[in-house]
């Protein structure tokens, strides 16, 4: 579906009763928390797409726990799914829910601390039964004792309505009950003035095999729409405009992180003229790349879903000596298996993309919350002086290019390379610019074809370690070219030759070597966005804190505050202007999910005194929190 | 071995890999690197029959990849001049598996040992087998850990006095042929380095054999487990102990059961399945008679028997134990598979479209 939008003015969302009050506003958020089977992400899914339609800006955090069905009603079996959405451009998907859905007891108690006075509560009070409240703690029921003055509450009977509306559905009252997150929706759909051709067409498609559930979520989603229009509760809808001024002219879609990423991998491979193969194993939340990827073997991709971890890579690295542009998708404690054979690739030069999608640690730690704390083990962790180059992703969308450049160093360099995206880019989406084929880089390597030294004797012969002056990278030759056969391994080779070669000073220059290597990648410039040109302050992040810094950043400025950003996309190699950068500032903050990895790696390479601002909840920083920290920077 | 004149057999594993185009010899599979096992190393005899025997295959050899782990055995494919991949303890079924199914047109061949495909690379040995991705996998059995001076390994017998065991191992050995079998491998032999006519047989069955093939080749460590095998190698102790299969002929084994004495002149022991059990026994076909005598078929589609065949070995003893094919069955080949879905994704969605991927279909435009 193609929508135009050009201006709020040709916007014209289907008003609710004339009777009704509509307000405009500039921005939402709203957050709808259930159980884990009561299908928050489906609805908060479908709420963004339709958002997406509409021509909003929009930012989303979806936050679920890791058992797939928790024990129904309790506080951690809550999921829930936060979506900002604005009519100019925004970073974040927003610090405080200005609405929240409560499918339940639990996901009220659970959510309720997060909202501002005056934000508005719609809960489905036929969940509040006694039990259901003393599961989680309520003595008397928070509708009735007051504890909820401070917001404005739509007691809504939620599941009696849905399954009133269903009762000519055919469908038992335990299925007709299921439908009501689409009731659920179509309200929330009606308060937003939200198309819902979208929805409704995904439910057929979605159920299309099962025509009555198809058609009785649709009649949910239309019951909870006119619920809105009808009921005396809600008397007041709200228009927020397209926010048409904020996007660059382009043809735009939703996309989340993990999508984006794969849709590079495609590009890549695309770009590069070379057959895509992912060896890996699952786990979240990398496993949506795996699952996508395995869709489109129409393009020549080529998924291995392996036995474990070192499969997973081990079947990569052997597809990179085949020729392929292999990779391997995992999250933290993958990385901790793949590290050897990690360090093989580094000492094989071979192209490899290692993907992590970090996650809360150590150990299993919170597998659905997101953490950046796997900076210094992709950065050192492997036995040896093994240096690989670490590229980060600073948007879902921009998971893409992110995607492409980390194939184009592993390419160009021969070298496996880290994509350090998270959890919170992983399943959390924004509009993205959808780029023509043509604007994509050239990616296409040339495979060694012939020999390439001659020796003392003049005897033409074929070095596998014989390096490209410039990028210091060696020959690719793969099998099935005649005369290049050659042996490569783990053990230390002979320069030049790749002869295995114990030798003290070989291995001292193939060690300096390699490091040389990743030490000259190109990398661009970081850029600094100092609009004065005078603050003193610097913000220094990485990664998935880009939305929140920058969203802090504006904060500060519409206040008058001076303060300078800079968001490394490259942290192996860094950009070559860093360190006069970092010079140029009197106070350097640095936040971060982890304890202050970045800021250790800063501070060692640039003796500068990098101040680490830290948070490592399994969420992402909050605008007005990092507003503070800086604030106080300025003002220290 | 000088040239080889002998006609290559169809071998359609190997169909789709580029053939020579002349004549080759052992020598052109010989690296110009020095061989660097210990003098009187089972290794030496296996890469002399394996680079004897490749001619025979007739394959363009850089088409020809040897992907090996590590330890003593995986030093070969730095021997063998083809292209090679020493890659790291236990991971080379992987690696391999990654190179087959993404590369058709290579005959990959894996060089592993008993520490290497049994012990830390134990699972992806397994799961090699059980997909039948068309690699050739041979694992050099010494049943102790040379590399790194002599540790006992997971086919040691029990009680093995080594320097990590003063007061002997505790743990019962893995019998490599019954994993393989377990692990649904549609290929398994065994062979002995020191019988090159055996050994060069094996191998060409396994290049056959289309998907995965696991040859386990008893193989001497001098230094560290001298005569390991020796039950196997002396004349003597050789005809009690060692059962020679042949797919389509009867299972005997031990002295000749000569016509002096009214016998065929095959072995005087035969394989028999107790009547009682349904397991196999060994037993006296000069008291008994051949009739009951087991005919081996390697190509049986159940793998009771190939898996009884391989439990008749003493594990302490090596008596009795099977040498040759045991299982040789047709299943479908993973990589093979896996190119046809490619075609099927083609066929049914069409070559893959960059931009109509991109723009997915919920889509709107921001004019400027």
């Amino acid at each position: 579906m193609t929508s135009q939008v050009s201006s709020p003015a040709d916007q014209q969302p289907s008003p609710g009763s004339p009777a009704k009050e509509v307000r405009r506003l500039e921005r939402v958020i709203i957050r709808f928390a259930g159980d884990s089977g009561d299908g928050m992400q489906l609805t908060g899914d479908r709420f963004t797409s339709e958002t997406a339609t509409f021509g909003n800006d929009l930012s989303t955090l979806p936050n679920f726990p890791a058992e797939i069905r928790a024990p129904a009603g309790t506080l951690p079996g809550v999921s829930s799914f936060q979506l900002h959405f604005a009519d100019h451009d925004i970073l974040t998907p927003g610090d405080a829910p200005d609405v929240l859905v409560a499918m339940n007891p639990a996901a009220l108690k659970a959510n309720i601390g997060d909202l501002p006075r005056g934000a508005e509560v719609i809960v489905n009070t036929d969940e509040f039964t006694k039990r259901a409240m003393a599961k989680v703690g309520y003595g008397a029921s928070p509708l009735e004792d007051g504890s909820l003055d401070a917001y404005r509450v739509h007691p809504v009977p939620l599941t009696t309505l849905t399954i009133e509306a269903l009762k000519d559905s055919g469908l038992a009252r335990r299925d007709a009950e299921r439908a009501k997150n689409m009731f659920a929706l179509g309200l929330l759909s009606w308060m937003y003035h939200r198309p819902t051709e979208g929805t409704e067409s995904f439910l057929r498609k979605k159920f299309a095999r099962k025509p009555q559930v198809a058609e009785a979520n649709v009649a949910a989603f239309r019951a909870g729409w006119n619920f809105g229009e009808t009921t005396e509760d809600f008397a007041v809808s709200y228009e927020v405009a397209p926010a048409s001024a904020a996007f660059p002219p382009g043809t735009y879609r939703n996309i989340s992180g993990n999508l984006a990423l794969s849709y590079g991998l495609i590009a890549a491979s695309q770009q590069a003229d070379l057959p895509l193969y992912l060896g890996s194993y699952p786990i979240t939340p990398a496993s949506d790349i795996l699952h996508e990827l395995s869709r489109h073997k129409n393009f020549g991709v080529r998924t291995f879903q392996a036995e474990d971890e070192i499969a997973g890579i081990g079947a990569a690295l052997g597809a990179a000596f085949g020729g392929a542009l292999a990779v391997t998708t995992t999250s933290g404690p993958g990385v901790a298996l793949k590290s050897e054979t990690i360090g093989l690739a580094v000492s094989l030069e071979l192209p490899l993309l290692i993907v992590d999608i970090q996650r809360g640690g150590p150990s299993t730690g919170l597998p659905t919350k997101t953490e950046q704390a796997d900076l210094l083990q992709a950065m050192y962790g492997r036995n040896g002086e093994a240096p690989v180059p670490i590229v980060a992703p600073a948007t879902p969308g921009d998971c893409f290019t992110a995607a492409l450049d980390a194939a184009r160093i592993a390419l160009t360099y021969r070298t496996p390379v880290f994509l350090l995206s998270d959890g919170y880019l992983a399943n959390g989406s924004e509009p993205w610019r959808i780029p023509e084929p043509d604007e994509l880089p050239d990616l296409r390597v040339r495979f060694a074809s012939g020999p390439n030294h001659t020796t003392e004797a003049g005897t033409e012969v074929f070095w596998p370690y014989k390096r490209d002056p410039q990028t210091l990278a060696r020959p690719w030759a793969v099998p099935g070219t005649p005369g290049l056969e050659h042996r490569i391994g783990g053990i230390e080779k002979q320069d030049g030759t790749g002869n295995i070669s114990y030798d003290p000073a070989n291995h001292d220059f193939m060690v300096r070597t390699r490091q040389a290597k990743v030490d000259g990648i190109e990398v661009p410039d970081a850029l600094v966005d100092d609009p004065t040109g005078d603050a003193r302050v610097l913000v220094l992040g990485w990664g998935s804190t880009y939305g929140p810094i920058t969203a802090a950043v504006r904060r500060l400025r519409a206040a008058g505050e001076k303060v300078a950003q800079t968001h490394l996309r490259h942290i192996n190699p860094f950009p070559g202007n860093l360190g006069e950068v970092l010079k140029r500032y009197d106070k350097v903050v640095v936040p971060e999910m982890n304890l202050g990895q970045l800021a250790t790696l800063l501070r060692a390479r640039y003796l500068v005194d990098a101040q680490s601002f830290t948070q490592v909840t399994g969420l992402p920083f909050k605008a007005e929190q990092l507003a503070t920290v800086l604030k106080e920077a300025i003002d220290g | 071995m000088a040239e080889t004149t002998t006609q290559a057999p169809a071998f359609e594993a190997l169909s789709l890999v580029p053939k020579a185009d002349g004549k080759q010899t052992m020598k052109d599979f010989k690296s110009d690197q020095e061989v660097r096992w210990c003098p009187g190393c089972g290794d030496y005899a296996v890469l002399a029959a394996v680079q004897g025997f490749m001619p025979e295959l007739g394959l363009a050899k850089e088409n020809v990849v040897f992907v090996s782990g590590i330890g003593c055995s995986s030093r070969f494919p730095y021997y063998m001049n083809t292209y090679g991949m020493h890659s790291i303890h236990g991971r080379a079924p992987a690696i391999a598996t990654g190179l087959a199914s993404s590369r058709p047109d290579l005959s990959v061949w894996v060089v592993t040992g008993d520490g290497d495909a049994l012990s830390i690379g134990g699972n992806h040995l397994i799961h090699a087998l059980r997909r039948n991705v068309n690699l050739k996998i041979l694992l050099f059995n010494n049943r102790i850990y040379g590399l790194t001076k002599g540790q006992y390994s997971p086919t040691s017998e029990v009680g093995k006095i080594t320097k990590s065991t003063p007061m002997g191992s505790l743990d019962a050995p893995f019998n490599p042929v019954s994993l393989a079998i377990g692990a649904e491998a549609s290929f398994v032999a065994r062979t002995v380095d020191s019988d090159r006519k055996h050994l060069t047989s094996v191998l060409r069955a396994a290049a056959a054999h289309p998907g995965t093939a696991l040859v386990e080749i008893y193989q001497n460590c001098n230094i560290f487990n001298d005569g390991a095998f020796e039950a196997l190698k002396d004349k003597e102790q050789a005809q009690e102990a060692v059962i020679r299969l042949e797919h389509g002929q009867p299972i005997r084994f031990g002295a000749p059961f000569g016509a002096e004495r009214g016998g065929d002149g095959l072995g005087s022991k035969g394989v028999v399945r107790d009547q009682a059990t349904g397991d196999l026994k060994v037993v006296d076909v000069t008291a008994e008679g051949t009739d009951g005598v087991l005919v081996h078929d390697a190509h049986a589609a159940s793998p009771t028997t190939a898996f009884a065949l391989s439990r008749l070995a003493d594990a302490d003893t090596l008596h009795r134990t099977p040498i040759g094919v045991l299982r040789d069955v047709r299943r479908p080949v993973y990589d093979t598979l896996m190119a046809e879905q490619l075609e099927k994704a083609v066929v049914q969605n069409g070559k893959g479209d960059l931009g109509a991927l991109l723009a997915g279909s919920d889509t709107w435009t921001v004019v400027g």
